[in-house]
């Protein structure tokens, strides 16, 4: 019945009470640790390891040939101005996409939460559908869209403007980038906000009204307060996604025109293609910092805010 | 006694049901639907264009000004793609996202269970894994794990396509919580009754996990069907595309871009995904709200 006398320091895992428990969860959980090993870990440190080596797509049949060139991939990297542009191009690509999905998320949120019963289902759906289409094929149909004579400045053109060609337009290709993201991930915020407005407790609402509160001030004072929770966690979900973005510059301008689109990803991506397997890897370490410290600051105003 | 008390208590504050105040809100409701049609229309109109162009001669397509319905109706662009080895990037995407749907609900169930019930020697270690995977994005790996791959000598090939996906650790992490919930009673009893652990969980657990497995099997897919950078850095010879990268390549060739085909290729990988979410809405969503995709 009891576990018999008092634990000794080490739990005998494999005793005749514990064995059958402990032999199965090893066996259950042997094959992810296998894989973990072999696909995760050992190209973790791996990587590590190549970003201070000279490794090229020459050295792959003997991977320990390679020259240690200490920091020169990473002092390299810095100086060089196709990186910092790259970088800098995240970094706007993240701190425009971010407030802009989480507004438009928002928005729809609060209005199928506004007490409208018919057609809920389908406006639901409709907002939703973006986030399962792939950013390849939708990118595909948005470079015609958006392409000098298409459907876009032939819209613009009814008001009387004169469209760019958005995508060979070094001013114009990164937001048409960002517009392409927030399309496809609104849904996704969208319904985590519509999880989060289910908390709310009406009666908030409705004693607000009592007081003569209208709707905007509702939603600044009951709805955006009650929210911050679900606010960072959308936040710090779509910092992750948004710096690591690659589909969308891949397929639309391929970084172009004159790196105003070449983002991180793409930079360690055309690295790749060359063959320069240390630099890349070097470039990945300083965007995995770099998505590091954003994931560890908003973890830490998460953590005041709750 | 105070049993006794709690029928009577609720049913006298008769209000009408869910909407507090009635009149004024005609208005008001007027306005979101309006506000819904208008959001709804900008978001599904990029797909509906590709889908009806798909229809389309190339000529018709970048016809100004822009016609929404097809004039001349073809079925032409997806013999095309038919012509174009489509096919086969079809069949490619689909065993790759079929074998790891099944990898991901064998294994991703057994590490869950393992996690979420079982006592067993390193636990810790393998929680601990298993937060690594969930935080390390795949941006940062993928030429590691290229240069692991290729010394396996998986490059450009299934396995290479397949093995490292196999086990993802969002669906262990979406196992592992649906499984705590699952009394403990229940598996000490079919202990009592004398059951292996593995039959334990083969009988007894596997069939309580219905709505989690769906919810895994349908992330997987999701991420398997869309996924580019992967495939785009395995695959070296085009017999092993996969849809996106084949219609990346063929949207990225300069000048002489057949724009029927495009489409036609965009709504082959776009329409599939959309009738499996039409039909599990409610998993998808479900899903994607606990672990937040990819």
């Amino acid at each position: 019945m009891s576990r018999g006398a008092p634990a000794p320091t080490r739990t005998n895992w494999f005793g005749p009470q514990r064995r059958p428990q402990s032999i199965a969860g090893l066996l259950m959980v042997a094959p992810f640790m296998v894989l973990f090993l072999l696909f995760q870990l050992w190209p973790i440190l791996s990587s590590f390891a190549m970003g201070f080596t000279d490794m090229t797509s020459r050295d792959l049949r003997s991977p320990f040939a390679v020259n240690f060139v200490g920091t020169e991939n990473f002092s390299g990297l810095l100086a060089d101005p196709t990186f910092r542009r790259a970088l800098l191009n995240t970094g706007v690509f993240v701190v425009v996409a971010i407030p802009l999905t989480m507004v438009c998320g928002l928005a729809l949120a609060i209005a199928l939460n506004s007490g409208i019963r018919r057609l809920k289902g389908v406006f639901r759906a409709a907002f939703f559908v973006p986030v399962v289409t792939s950013t390849v094929a939708v990118a595909v149909s948005w470079k015609f869209l958006f392409a000098d004579r298409g459907v876009v400045n032939w819209a613009v053109g009814l008001v009387g403007i004169d469209g760019p060609n958005y995508l060979q337009d070094t001013a114009w290709a990164m937001p048409v980038i960002i517009l392409l993201a927030v399309w496809r991930m609104t849904g996704l915020v969208m319904v985590l906000f519509l999880a989060g407005l289910q908390g709310i407790p009406s009666d908030l609402y409705e004693a607000a009204r009592v007081d003569g509160a209208g709707t905007w001030r509702q939603i600044r004072s009951i709805t955006v307060p009650l929210l911050v929770p679900t606010l960072l966690l959308a936040g710090v979900l779509l910092s992750v996604t948004f710096v690591q973005v690659f589909e969308e510059p891949f397929v639309l301008t391929q970084g172009g025109p004159l790196s105003s689109t070449t983002t991180a990803s793409l930079f360690v991506y055309d690295l790749f293609g060359f063959g320069r397997y240390g630099e890349a890897s070097a470039a990945s370490y300083v965007l995995f910092l770099a998505i590091a410290v954003l994931a560890l600051v908003q973890f830490r105003v998460f953590r005041r805010r709750t | 006694m105070t049993a006794l008390q709690t029928p009577v208590a609720p049913a006298p504050v008769a209000s009408p049901p869910h909407s507090p105040s009635r009149r004024p809100r005609r208005w008001r409701s007027w306005f979101v639907y309006c506000f819904l049609a208008v959001a709804a229309g900008l978001t599904v109109f990029p797909l509906a264009w590709s889908l009806l162009g798909s229809f389309k001669p190339s000529a018709e397509i970048i016809r100004i000004p822009p016609e929404l319905l097809p004039e001349n109706p073809t079925l032409g662009n997806y013999a095309d793609l038919l012509a174009d080895d489509f096919v086969r990037y079809f069949a490619n995407s689909t065993v790759v996202a079929v074998a790891s749907v099944v990898g991901n609900m064998a294994l991703c169930s057994m590490v869950g269970y393992a996690l979420a019930k079982l006592s067993f020697p390193g636990k810790r270690i393998v929680l601990l894994a298993v937060l690594v995977t969930i935080m390390v994005p795949g941006v940062v790996m993928f030429v590691p794990l290229f240069v692991t791959v290729n010394a396996f000598g998986l490059a450009n090939s299934y396995g290479g396509l397949i093995i490292p996906f196999l086990v993802g650790a969002g669906g262990v992490f979406v196992m592992r919580q649906y499984l705590l919930d699952i009394p403990d009673e229940l598996l000490e009893a079919a202990r009592i009754d004398g059951a292996g652990e593995f039959r334990i969980f083969t009988r007894v657990v596997l069939p309580l996990c219905g709505p989690a497995l769906a919810t895994v099997g349908i992330l997987t897919f999701l991420g398997s069907w869309n996924s580019l950078l992967w495939p785009l850095v395995v695959a070296q010879t085009k017999d092993l595309y996969t849809l996106p990268v084949a219609l990346a390549f063929l949207s990225q060739g300069d000048g002489t871009i057949n724009y029927g085909v495009s489409l036609a290729g965009s709504v082959l990988t776009i329409a599939p995904i959309v009738l499996v979410f039409l039909f599990f809405q409610k998993y998808f969503i479900a899903g994607i709200a606990t672990t937040g995709i990819k």
